[in-house]
């Protein structure tokens, strides 16, 4: 298949800006429209803060737990922002299904609009989704008590690791909409996914006190990333080089999902 | 001659074909076996054919939606599989079922599409508000598409494929569902615009009253080729003479046997309780066609003869008429054949 495009290649980049600038308005503007998705996405970790955080309160006391420092809220607290962000992400294609299902999917497909650029709003969409969840998250956490010695920069590196980690879920959420086509078959796969990844990270437990092959698959799941580079920038003095190779491995992900989805629009196309 | 006409065409598709898999241990279907056709610049081109003869797949691949086996086509002189972003510039697309987002106003989704097709925000709204009043929606413009009513839906999917002016418009059933005084406005609206915008329409349909208004030339498609193709007018008169229609009180498939030895009428076929044929001289031809049927007991409730009509065309070669397709007495299909 060719790849020539009729615009300059110069240009193309910018096509790919502006269509996802517009592709991800629309989004928004459903958003809107219709709040409530945003405020349910929160029900969960808002049980999982409040009421795991205080059943579980004296784990930190346990010989060998590591971060237990600022007590179990200010360990628990990065972890309930991945799993909310990894929730809400592995929904992402849902929206793709909807299109297709509305035919809105086949309307944009026969126009000019770039696939690198559909890829690229529904990601950023839940990605904008990410950065208030999280916020909201972290507002309660310290309203409930948790000390977050990192400041602000703390915060602020919880928030990007937590957007990367969506816009890799929410990718390989978009290709398992676009190849399967199926509503069943994509909860199916988000729910088979989304919680041993949980599990096989120190989301909710140091990995010091599990059996170590745990450790090792973990050092494997974008999730623990995630959790690592946030608990690490939340400490009073994180280790930086830390925190640095975690959000890069994070972002090479991001690339290679968000390339690897969207070349599902090919496969789409030939089973079309 | 024909060479030379060939070379203006707007939209050409050459021995299509497409299977589709219908999953492990089945036999793949076949959709498309080398469909062919071509429309001249500027003309309303229609593919007429009942549900599942190939209409929609032969406009999913003239559209970039789907991939052909084997075959080619061209938009505008571009090969659909070799450059599918350049056809996508110069196509709009009006599928089947609806493809706005209900959740935006009409003036949002055509905003979007406007944009996305390279229009400047100025451009993209003032020709929304072109396409807005046109289409008589500018009450509903800032209201949600969900609120629409069917006909006002249908209208805004075709507002939504006119917006970047495109070469070629493909109309996939633009009617199907619409009352009538809807159907009638939109025949309005798509003869107007192709005169109008000097665009090339592409429309399928199973309504032969929509083809013979509408179309200047047409293909009548069934089992995934082109059957016959010509100009309304042209494939009517390759129908020589009258239509005989007579309605039977209740189906019998004796008519057609006693109708053979009628020695004035030809073609006859039995499609539920209706028996055709065709003959030179419809009015000489109607008392012996009676009094057979009476002869052989079979009860006649009313008789017709006419002129040649899209509808003929369509029953002599895919067979059955098309509205009756899928609700038939199958026994009655069988006897037809």
């Amino acid at each position: 298949m060719s790849t020539v495009h009729t615009k300059p290649l110069c240009t193309r980049p910018m096509t790919v800006l502006a269509h996802s600038v517009f592709l991800t308005g629309r989004l928004l503007r459903t958003l809107r429209r219709m709040p409530t998705f945003l405020v349910m996405g929160l029900v969960q970790p808002v049980i999982w803060l409040l009421l795991f955080g205080q059943l579980f309160r004296a784990v930190v006391n346990l010989p060998g737990f590591a971060h237990g420092g600022g007590g179990f809220l200010q360990f628990l607290t990065p972890g309930v922002v991945m799993m909310t962000a990894l929730f809400a992400s592995a929904w992402s294609g849902t929206a793709y299904l909807q299109d297709i299902d509305r035919g809105v999917m086949d309307r944009l497909l026969t126009s000019p609009a770039s696939r690198g650029a559909m890829m690229c709003a529904t990601m950023a969409y839940q990605g904008i989704q990410t950065v208030i969840q999280s916020l909201i998250i972290v507002v309660i956490a310290l309203l409930a008590g948790a000390p977050f010695p990192g400041g602000p920069s703390g915060v602020g590196v919880t928030i990007l690791a937590a957007v990367l980690l969506t816009l890799i879920f929410s990718a390989l959420s978009n290709a398992i909409a676009l190849l399967t086509r199926q509503q069943a078959t994509l909860i199916a796969i988000s729910q088979f996914t989304t919680l041993p990844l949980m599990f096989l990270s120190s989301a909710v437990m140091d990995l010091h006190l599990a059996p170590s092959w745990v450790g090792h698959v973990a050092e494997y799941n974008p999730m623990e990333w995630a959790v690592v580079a946030a608990r690490q920038a939340m400490l009073a003095h994180p280790d930086w080089s830390t925190v640095w190779a975690h959000l890069g491995l994070l972002a090479a992900a991001v690339l290679v999902m968000a390339f690897l989805a969207t070349r599902a629009f090919r496969t789409y196309r030939k089973s079309t | 001659m024909v060479a030379v006409r060939r070379s203006e065409a707007a939209l050409e598709a050459v021995d299509l074909v497409k299977t589709y898999s219908t999953g492990r241990n089945k036999p793949p279907v076949t959709a498309l076996q080398g469909l062919s056709f071509w429309a001249a610049k500027g003309t309303v081109f229609g593919l007429l054919g009942p549900n599942g003869a190939g209409k929609s797949t032969t406009v999913k691949i003239l559209s970039t939606l789907a991939v052909a086996d084997s075959g080619s086509a061209r938009i505008a002189g571009i090969d659909v599989a070799a450059r599918p972003d350049r056809v996508r510039q110069a196509i709009g697309f009006v599928a089947q079922k609806p493809g706005t987002d209900p959740m935006e106003t009409a003036t949002e989704n055509l905003l979007l599409a406007g944009r996305l097709h390279g229009m400047s925000r100025r451009d993209a709204k003032a020709r929304a508000r072109e396409l807005i009043d046109r289409f008589g929606l500018a009450d509903a413009a800032n209201r949600p598409v969900s609120t629409y009513s069917g006909g006002m839906a249908r209208k805004l999917d075709v507002a939504l494929g006119l917006m970047h002016r495109p070469q070629v418009l493909f109309l996939d059933e633009p009617t199907t569902g619409l009352d009538p005084q809807a159907r009638s406005e939109m025949w309005h609206e798509i003869a107007r615009m192709a005169g109008d915008e000097q665009m090339t329409v592409l429309l399928t349909t199973h309504y032969l009253d929509e083809a013979d208004r509408l179309a200047d030339r047409l293909a009548i498609v069934d089992h995934g080729t082109v059957v016959a193709e010509g100009t309304p007018e042209d494939l009517k008169s390759d129908l020589r003479g009258d239509a005989v229609q007579v309605e039977l009180a209740a189906t019998d498939s004796r008519a057609p046997a006693v109708l053979q030895r009628v020695p004035v009428l030809r073609e006859i076929t039995l499609d539920g309780c209706t028996v055709r044929g065709r003959t030179d001289d419809g009015a000489r031809a109607l008392p012996p066609v009676l009094a057979a049927l009476e002869e052989a007991g079979i009860a006649v409730t009313s008789a017709t003869l006419a002129r040649p009509s899209l509808d003929d065309v369509y029953l002599r070669h895919v067979g059955h008429s098309p509205l009756t397709v899928g609700d038939e007495d199958p026994k009655a299909l069988e006897a037809a054949k």
